[in-house]
């Protein structure tokens, strides 16, 4: 078990600043801050369609955010305005971004054609070159670690929906991240199967990995995160130690919110 | 396949190493680089394939003696040009075989027959695919400023042939108001044109028009003499009517710039005529007439007898049964139906095989590629798409040559012009497999760091190749039919042999039954194929099997 209390700031894993998205000029993420330290499970609320999920997706450079700097682990990206030019320099940034950064989805997206070994065993292979037999191994050790020894040969549609997103929190691991984002991981489960998930990324927290986690499980937020941030139109309206947002939230948007789940 | 590729591929990288390499948009050097490398891999593990390509190329291989003489004529044309023999059908008779045999001689020369659809006979000349054109040429001054002609070997004229029982059509002005049949583009149809009052109905072959005035459909055909005499006058039901209409002569077709040959064409037909070796020919097919006695002024005796015209009349005469006509069926007709058909097969895998490829490459440059390519791209596709394929053939064989000196054989032309026609198709195929595949897909192979074409490579392409086997196989059993088109670039394959051998017995029941059948019995094993492959490739639809639990626990236990 790691020690929760003690968060050292100027050990920072994500930094972000003044982040700022737009689509077609609608404003979605408006000058987000937000540091994470190595270690810390953090978990992002907020009422749909607040900008959560593309703050996430910014942060793994599957949205290009418009303005503003991310630092994950070393790699930098920084954009002046929207029109600021990406050249090639900048996608091979956001290339190393997503190398060291896992992303779990709200609906798996396993590849179909694979089974849930070869999943597994695909990125390290084209993207790292590890040979077969190394990434058998670590698969099959990552896949006995979320509980999927016995369905190694499964295809994902012989897999319930619990375990799919084992397999695919797996699939992220295979590639060492430093960071594992997850949006909206267990939405799309059945009540169930909710457990089983949200069992693997607390253990992945005892095992001290850094996770950021856009939820709706406020019962998982307050018994496990480290840190709680409410987003709410496109900010940040307060974030603290779970105890602090759960039973005293200074923000009146933030207590409103939270009366709807209690 | 993988290792080839991540050893040549300019990504490769190692763990932990931090790779620098553009992932938004491929950029276009690298892009047709990283294609090729593919398109390796790909051949290098279906070894098969390239096995194919180089079997049914070596199947079209074909070598010239030393000192022939290549002729070209369309032995669909029918007697007593040159047809098809009915007791052995790969071999031709026809007064013509007889003639160029006799200079063939004359010359020292091998005589070697090169089947030619009659339209392209010319620009077939002028490609060099014969020396020289023998078949019922006319001489017309249009035709006399893209070749040059021999002197004539026959002379004739139109033929007006009615049914027994029509007495008031003895002449072109009486057939004023009637329906008269006769050859496409033919001088018949030029004089019928002429006349003004009289309703055309053009035929492509002579054996439907006869039938038709038989049938009384036409009140009268208006055909060259020959043909009239082989075609409407053994019929029972049809007479000859009134005088020869018109003058035509035939000459055998030469390069202009063969001037050599033409003079010694010239002298060995001189001497035929001199010696009376071609009024024998003529005299055997019952064609020599009172024109001819005029035009080469030869008023001897006649002393051959009409053999081969009796041998023509026997064999059209005589009643079949049906035992006899499955004998021929079987012991005559379908060793070349079947080498027809095996013609058909290489044609149609080689191009699709070649069409797959080239499909491919043209949906991903549509999709992937940047601006000038990807546009590119979809120009070809949209003009590709919206021309006919039998233009297309006919610019790839007859166009090329005099545009860029490109000089294709018939089999690479015809399988050049299906593989890119079928690409368009293909490529489109490959489109909506592609964009059927949920972006969900792309972004998870991204987000695991994986380069867009190593997601295209491992993650796209994959799921939608198993999407695009249904579309596919439909393509692929219509190119088996549309194969069909290239016999206009001088393409020997099944349907082109059918025609020429219903031609023999005017026989389209049987015959066409039986090369439906072969159509069908080539198609289906690829239909089969392609389900099975369906099936393997259904991923989404398996359950799980002991096996596959055996296996994994076998595993996770060496683990």
């Amino acid at each position: 078990m790691k020690e929760k209390t003690v968060i050292d700031k100027s050990n920072v894993v994500v930094a972000v600043r003044n982040l700022h998205k737009s689509f077609h000029g609608n404003a979605v993420i408006k000058g987000v801050d937000l540091q994470v330290a190595p270690r810390e499970l953090t978990v992002l609320i907020g009422p749909s369609g607040c900008g959560k999920s593309t703050f996430l997706r910014c942060l793994n450079g599957l949205e290009i955010f418009d303005q503003g700097k991310i630092s994950i682990s070393g790699i930098h990206l920084e954009r002046a305005s929207a029109r600021a030019p990406l050249d090639n320099q900048f996608h091979a940034r956001v290339r190393e971004l997503r190398m060291s950064v896992g992303m779990v989805f709200q609906s798996f997206n396993l590849f179909p054609h694979l089974t849930a070994l070869e999943n597994v065993m695909k990125a390290p292979m084209v993207v790292k070159g590890v040979s077969v037999d190394d990434a058998k191994r670590k698969a099959l050790e990552l896949l006995g670690k979320v509980g999927l020894a016995s369905h190694t040969q499964h295809y994902p549609s012989q897999l319930s929906g619990g375990q799919q997103q084992r397999a695919a929190i797996a699939r992220a691991l295979a590639m060492e991240p430093r960071v594992m984002l997850y949006d909206e991981p267990t939405s799309a489960l059945d009540p169930g199967l909710v457990d089983e998930v949200l069992l693997v990324m607390k253990q992945l927290d005892d095992e001290g990995m850094t996770q950021i986690v856009v939820t709706h499980e406020m019962r998982f937020a307050r018994d496990v995160a480290d840190k709680v941030v409410y987003f709410e139109d496109g900010n940040i309206v307060e974030s603290g130690p779970p105890e602090e947002i759960f039973s005293a939230p200074k923000d009146e948007r933030t207590r409103k919110f939270l009366k709807k789940f209690l | 396949m993988k290792r080839v590729y991540e050893n040549s591929c300019v990504q490769r990288m190692k763990s932990g190493q931090r790779i620098i390499a553009p992932t938004q948009s491929i950029s276009f050097g690298c892009f047709f680089i990283r294609w090729a490398l593919y398109l390796q891999d790909i051949l290098k593990k279906n070894f098969v394939i390239a096995f194919l390509f180089i079997l049914t190329f070596n199947l079209f291989a074909q070598t010239a003696p030393q000192k022939t003489l290549r002729w070209g004529a369309d032995s669909e044309g029918g007697a007593p040009f040159i047809f098809p023999d009915p007791q052995n059908p790969s071999r031709q008779l026809g007064f013509e075989v007889d003639l160029v045999a006799a200079i063939a001689a004359e010359l020292q020369r091998e005589p070697v027959f090169v089947q030619n659809q009659w339209d392209g006979l010319v620009p077939g000349l002028r490609i060099d695919n014969y020396d020289i054109v023998v078949n019922g040429l006319e001489i017309t001054p249009d035709r006399e400023q893209e070749i040059n002609f021999s002197i004539p070997y026959y002379a004739t004229f139109e033929q007006l042939t009615v049914r027994k029982d029509t007495y008031d059509l003895n002449s072109l002005q009486d057939c004023a108001g009637k329906t008269v049949g006769t050859l496409k583009a033919s001088l018949a149809e030029r004089i019928l044109q002429a006349q003004g009052n009289i309703e055309i109905r053009p035929y492509d072959g002579q054996i439907t028009a006869y039938e038709d005035l038989a049938l009384g459909r036409l009140d009268a055909v208006l055909m060259d003499h020959p043909i009239a005499l082989y075609y409407g006058y053994p019929n029972p039901k049809l007479k000859f009517a009134g005088d020869p209409i018109g003058e035509m002569k035939y000459g055998i077709g030469l390069r202009k710039e063969d001037t050599a040959l033409l003079q010694e064409i010239n002298e060995a037909l001189r001497r035929l005529i001199a010696n009376g070796t071609l009024r024998a020919i003529y005299e055997r097919w019952n064609m020599w007439t009172p024109r001819l006695t005029e035009f080469f002024q030869d008023t001897r005796a006649s002393n051959t007898p009409a053999t081969s015209w009796q041998a023509f009349l026997r064999e059209h005469q005589l009643e079949k049964t049906w035992r006899d006509k499955l004998r021929k069926y079987f012991k005559d007709y379908l060793p070349l139906l079947t080498r027809a058909a095996v013609t058909t097969v290489g044609l149609s895998v080689s191009s699709m095989l070649l069409a797959i490829l080239f499909g491919l490459l043209l949906a991903l440059t549509r999709l992937y590629a940047p601006a000038p390519f990807s546009t590119l791209a979809t120009v070809y596709i949209e003009a590709v798409r919206g021309t006919p394929l039998l233009v297309q053939l006919l610019f790839i064989y007859y166009a090329l040559p005099q545009l860029l000196g490109i000089k294709l054989s018939p089999v690479i032309a015809a399988i050049a012009g299906l593989a890119f026609n079928y690409a368009a198709y293909e490529a489109e195929n490959y489109r909506a497999g592609i964009l059927s595949i949920p972006r969900s897909q792309m972004e998870a192979a991204l987000a695991l760091g994986m380069t867009r074409w190593q997601s295209l490579q491992h993650v796209i392409i994959p799921q939608a190749l198993r999407l695009v086997i249904p579309p596919v196989t439909n393509d692929f059993i219509s190119l088996i039919k549309d194969s069909s088109v290239v016999s206009v670039i001088a393409m020997v394959e099944l349907t082109r042999e059918y025609q020429r051998l219903a031609g023999i017995d005017f026989d389209y029941l049987g015959l066409g039954l039986l090369v439906a059948a072969m159509y069908f019995v080539i198609g289906f094993p690829f239909v089969r194929l392609a389900g099975w492959a369906e099936k393997y490739f259904a991923f989404d639809r398996r359950l799980p099997d002991k096996k596959q639990k055996a296996n994994g626990q076998e595993q996770m236990a060496k683990a």
